[in-house]
């Protein structure tokens, strides 16, 4: 019966599989992309589809890719997706395969998902059982990879033409290597999202804890606890201490990885700027905030509007807001290295220079992780009310602004702003929620009574 | 009887030095040959078709080179000669202009129009004669320099976001040009004053005196230019030699009192005009420092093919002969005064008819016979001025704040097709067009979305684009550059290129203070390099050639500039610097606070659970603080 049930999920599983990709490629044939690649919630001058083929045809006219100020990606990206940007076949939509890159790039990162999530299944099943805990969990993975597909975010960043598919494939290959101690994987996916994106470097973290101790489970006190109530020390039932072989290992392999990255984008740019002109204008980029279009970010408007001699500081201060918060997490949440990285992923995407769609859709796919821990998070409802309403209006207030020159600035600033706030309602009960899960398991396991207040 | 001498030597002593200056200027220009500073100043009026007509004054002053000396000059302004010397500047040109030339009625097609029709407000060009890296800081005081001198924004040309360096399409083909101009420019009196000063007698003789404020300025066209050369000096110690040359063009509308008079029938005949009635003044006396003073009357090809001379199929003979009644005494027109001399153009390959030049040498007149040459106009006539190949234009596509796109069109003018069937001896033809684009960092072109429509059909990039050369902005550091040769059929109708950007968002501060009324993108610069835009007059004395002819002799290729776009930017609200730094600290606040906050939150029973363990806990250290502390407070209390 069971069996029966599993297939028939499965199946509605792999239904909603081919049923995202069959709307991908329904919008990819609309004309013009429906005008997507030019909106300012899917292309950030990081991401942007134009930004990379003005890239490559730089490249191809013999200048530097990063002559002008219109790129700053990676030069590994210009030299595997730019020619793409050119290839047309006749009588279909321009830049089909560079689409059809970004929905397998898409369809890979949630089969990942998937994999991860059940690999946390797995291992978070045994370690209930070791406490005697057990209880049904329904299958994560799948709703991860779900969410992460069918996610009207991610849809958009890919038929948007955008390179945010590639970066999250990366973070999610990342986290899969760590997950499933495939350390070369989790080394190669760490320096390429790394690479792509800066923010990535922050999620050393929980590799570490994952390869150190192993993937989620309750906090090892409780393991503890509970042997000293059976007053039986079965080591075998204790979760790992944390060994340092793995992440040696790990930092091994990352070091052996970024030495070749750097090699291949030397060798790409040699006859241009080489390396120093690519960290000035991808990293010095992303940390200086030059470019001031709109986003749905909050840091265009700050840096439009604040006084030129504050900028530094601010500067510093919202970059150095991101450091702050790592080290309390990570101390907190250390026994959870996989949501500990989606907190890490989220907060990155709040605050970062660019922001776009497509940094949302991975850390709401990497939700689905948690749809048990998390089930008695509060302001769900009004967290996903909140999305939906900023995600309609957000294109209105812009259209006001910028195509009418009704509204100003400040409305498009104002959806910005509840935007963040959203995520940081997120990223708050979202940690709240675990920590209380937390209690929960130990308050079972000390049989005391479920404390009011927490 | 010190004190009484002294006055004495003092006079002796001023003597002497004057005496010995004037021995060394003497001594100097007899050493140099015959070379002295000159100065001379001509005035050529030309009838436009649409009724208007053009005033083109010429100034030149020239400084040869010279070994001695140094700073002094007899004739030539010392302000530019120091800037010269200074900045060591090989050739420089800046315009004031203001108003559009309008090429399809005022030609673009003689030396006139292609090197004087320039873009609204200023354009400075410069050669440098100095090693590649003090250039840019050469050029920086060189625009602080010209600022202070004319009385203009030209010191917001030292950014680097504001210039560009052209690399091969801008006509004095070398690395070391710059290149800047400044659309928004409001040109004035206050900018003609400290352009005068320049002049030997100022505007107080001869043919300067003519330029009255007023009539100058209600004019549909006026752009003032001074252009200086600088020739090379062969050895050390020797000053270079320079030629500074100041024009000023004008387009004005002549109302003469009969224009009102005349009845609906004879709206057509041109309007009769004198210098008198257009500038309101006359020329009177001469200035005396000029080695030259003279007025000429252009009448372009197509007028004097339409004027139909009596004797224009000899026109040679006519021509040396010079004093020939039929040139100037025609059924069509009549010239109040007898011209001096009148030089016929040779014949040229491009036209089959052939200009007229009417010369008036006002030396001959006086204060109380001052010089006036009118015209009046008998028949209406009708010609055409002769155009460039092709017609420029450039305008904006899309709408919105958000991104748009830049279309220069070329259409062909009635002029190619003669000339094309002419020139085209085998039967690929071609024509060269080359095309100079600068645009703001905050235009951000999307240089690989450039396309070329050929006769309204898309038409691949490589296919007419025979060289390319694009230098990209860079944010608030360098303009992007584009420079396109194209190659054309010469059957082409009608040909265009189009270039998308992205609008760019400023900081508040970067914003001039009228921020609606949108940022100005300079003019394109669109240039024939195969047609060369000369007049070759016959002339008998070759060695008393007047400068405004032999400048007219100088191929120069055919120019024009486009027109100048404004493009809206979106403004952010200018007010509100507070607030947004207010509200996102708040918020980043609330984030931090917040999350600190349930990180570090403990509920009730393990706060207890903690309280006995930090009890039990209590080894000797903090007992002996515990101790120590209330010790010093016993203590405190006990020396209270």
């Amino acid at each position: 019966m069971e069996k029966v049930k599993k297939k028939i999920g499965s199946f509605s599983f792999w239904n909603w599989v081919t049923a995202s990709i069959i709307f991908r490629l329904i919008l990819i044939y609309f004309p013009k992309n429906l005008n997507l690649s030019s909106r300012p919630e899917v292309s950030t001058p990081l991401t942007s589809f134009r930004r990379l083929a003005e890239g490559y045809w730089l490249k191809q006219s013999f200048m530097s890719p990063y002559a002008g100020s219109m790129y700053h990606g990676s030069p590994l990206l210009l030299s595997l997706l730019g020619p793409l940007t050119i290839n047309r076949i006749e009588g279909q939509p321009n830049h089909l395969l560079y689409s059809l890159v970004s929905v397998i790039a898409d369809v890979v990162s949630a089969m990942l998902i998937r994999a991860t999530g059940q690999n946390l299944r797995l291992a978070y099943l045994r370690s209930l059982e070791s406490l005697d805990l057990v209880k049904q969990i329904e299958v994560s993975g799948d709703i991860a990879a779900l969410i992460y597909l069918c996610n009207p975010f991610t849809i958009v960043a890919c038929v948007g033409l955008s390179t945010s598919p590639i970066e999250n494939m990366a973070v999610i290959l990342c986290l899969y290597g760590a997950c499933s101690r495939l350390i070369p994987l989790a080394a190669f996916g760490w320096v390429i999202a790394t690479h792509l994106s800066l923010y990535s470097a922050i999620l050393i973290i929980p590799v570490i804890f994952l390869l150190g101790c192993g993937p989620d489970s309750p906090p090892r006190k409780l393991f503890l606890q509970r042997h000293q109530q059976k007053e039986v020390l079965n080591q075998s039932k204790l979760p790992p201490r944390f060994s340092w072989g793995p992440v040696i290992h790990f930092a091994f392999w990352a070091f052996l990885w970024s030495v070749y990255v750097l090699v291949l984008c030397g060798i790409s740019l040699k006859q241009f700027g080489g390396l120093w002109e690519m960290f000035k204008s991808t990293y010095g980029f992303i940390l200086t905030v030059e470019d001031l279009s709109p986003n749905i970010g909050v840091l265009w408007y700050f840096f439009a509007e604040v006084f030129e001699f504050f900028r530094n500081f601010f500067l510093i201060v919202f970059h150095v807001n991101i450091l702050f918060m790592i080290l309390p997490l990570a101390i907190r949440l250390r026994h959870r290295p996989c949501y500990l990285a989606f907190v890490y992923v989220a907060i990155c995407s709040m605050l970062k220079s660019y922001p776009s769609v497509g940094d949302s859709a991975l850390y709401l796919g990497l939700l689905g992780w948690f749809v048990n821990e998390l089930a008695d998070m509060q302001f769900s409802l009004f967290l996903f009310c909140g999305y939906v309403g900023v995600s309609l209006l957000s294109p209105v207030m812009h259209n006001l602004w910028i195509w009418r020159g009704t509204g100003n600035a400040n409305f498009y600033f104002a959806t910005a702003m509840v935007y963040a706030c959203l995520q940081i309602v997120l990223v708050v009960e979202g940690v709240s929620a675990m920590l209380n899960h937390d209690r929960k398991l130990r308050n079972l396991i000390t049989g005391k009574p479920q404390d009011a207040k927490s | 009887m010190v004190l009484l001498q002294r006055p004495h030597i003092l006079l002796l002593l001023i003597d002497t030095h004057q005496f010995l200056q004037c021995w060394i200027a003497f001594g100097s220009a007899n050493e140099e040959g015959q070379q002295q500073e000159e100065f001379s100043e001509e005035l050529l009026v030309k009838p436009l078709p649409d009724h208007k007509l053009l005033a083109h004054f010429h100034f030149q002053s020239s400084a040869p080179p010279s070994t001695s000396n140094g700073c002094h000059h007899h004739l030539f302004p010392k302000a530019i000669s120091q800037l010269v010397q200074k900045f060591r500047v090989k050739e420089m040109e800046l315009s004031f202009t203001q108003g559009r030339w309008n090429y399809e009625s005022w030609g673009g097609f003689d030396p006139i129009s292609s090197s004087n029709a320039k873009p609204p407000g200023v354009e400075l060009w410069a050669v440098f004669d100095v090693p590649q890296h003090h250039i840019d800081a050469s050029w920086k005081n060189l625009t602080h320099t010209l600022s202070g001198l004319f009385c203009a924004s030209i010191n917001f040309l030292e950014s680097t976001a504001t210039y560009s360096t052209p690399e091969w399409s801008f006509p004095p083909a070398s690395g070391n040009v710059r290149y800047g101009t400044l659309p928004c420019e409001a040109v004035c009196t206050e900018n003609l004053t400290p352009w005068l000063k320049l002049l030997p007698c100022r505007d107080k003789a001869a043919i300067a005196l003519l330029l009255d404020r007023p009539s100058l300025y209600r004019g549909f066209y006026h752009s003032q230019r001074l252009h200086l050369t600088s020739t090379e000096s062969s050895s050390e110690g020797i000053d270079s030699g320079i030629i500074l040359e100041q024009t000023l063009t004008v387009v004005l509308q002549p109302n003469s009192e009969r224009a009102i008079e005349v009845h609906a029938s004879e709206k057509h005949v041109q309007p009769s005009w004198s210098l008198s009635s257009i500038f309101g003044k006359q020329v009177s006396g001469r200035c005396v420092l000029a080695k030259s003073s003279s007025v000429y009357l252009l009448l372009d090809r197509g007028l004097v093919a339409e004027l139909k001379f009596p004797n224009k199929e000899n026109g040679k003979s006519a021509a040396n002969g010079l004093t020939s009644e039929n040139f100037w005494s025609n059924p069509s027109f009549e010239l109040s005064v007898n011209p001096d001399r009148i030089f016929l153009e040779e014949s040229s390959s491009h036209s089959k008819s052939l200009s007229i030049l009417y010369m008036f040498q006002v030396e001959k007149y006086s204060e109380s016979e001052p010089f006036d040459i009118g015209l009046m106009w008998k028949v209406p006539v009708a010609w055409l001025c002769q155009q460039t190949p092709l017609h420029a234009s450039r305008f904006f596509m899309g709408s919105g704040n958000e991104r748009g796109a830049i279309a220069i069109s070329l259409k062909s003018t009635q002029f190619t097709e003669g000339f094309m069937s002419a020139n085209s001896k085998d039967g690929s033809c071609e024509l060269r067009v080359d095309v100079f684009q600068v645009v703001p960092w905050y235009v951000k072109v999307y240089f690989h979305s450039l396309r070329v429509f050929v006769d309204q059909q898309p038409r691949a990039v490589s296919d007419f684009i025979e060289k390319i050369h694009v230098s990209p902005s860079k944010d608030k550091m360098s303009p992007g550059v584009m420079e396109v040769v194209l190659k054309l059929p010469c059957r082409v109708n009608t040909a265009a290129l189009t270039i998308e950007f992205d609008k760019g968002f400023l900081r508040i501060d970067e914003y001039p203070p009228d921020a609606n009324q949108g940022f100005d993108i300079p003019s394109a610069i669109i240039s024939f390099p195969n047609f060369h835009a000369s007049m070759v007059f016959l002339e008998d004395d070759s060695l008393n050639r007047s400068p405004l002819l032999s400048k007219f002799q100088e191929k120069c290729p055919v120019m024009s500039y486009t027109e100048v776009l404004l493009v809206p930017l979106t403004t952010p609200d200018f007010s509100m610097p507070y607030n947004v730094i207010t509200i996102k600290c708040t918020v980043f606040a609330l984030y931090f606070g917040s999350l600190l906050n349930v990180l570090q939150r403990r509920v009730a029973e393990e706060e207890r659970f903690l309280k006995a363990k930090a009890a039990k806990k209590t080894g000797r250290l903090p007992l002996l603080l515990s101790k120590l502390s209330a010790k010093l407070r016993g203590s405190g209390i006990n020396q209270d």
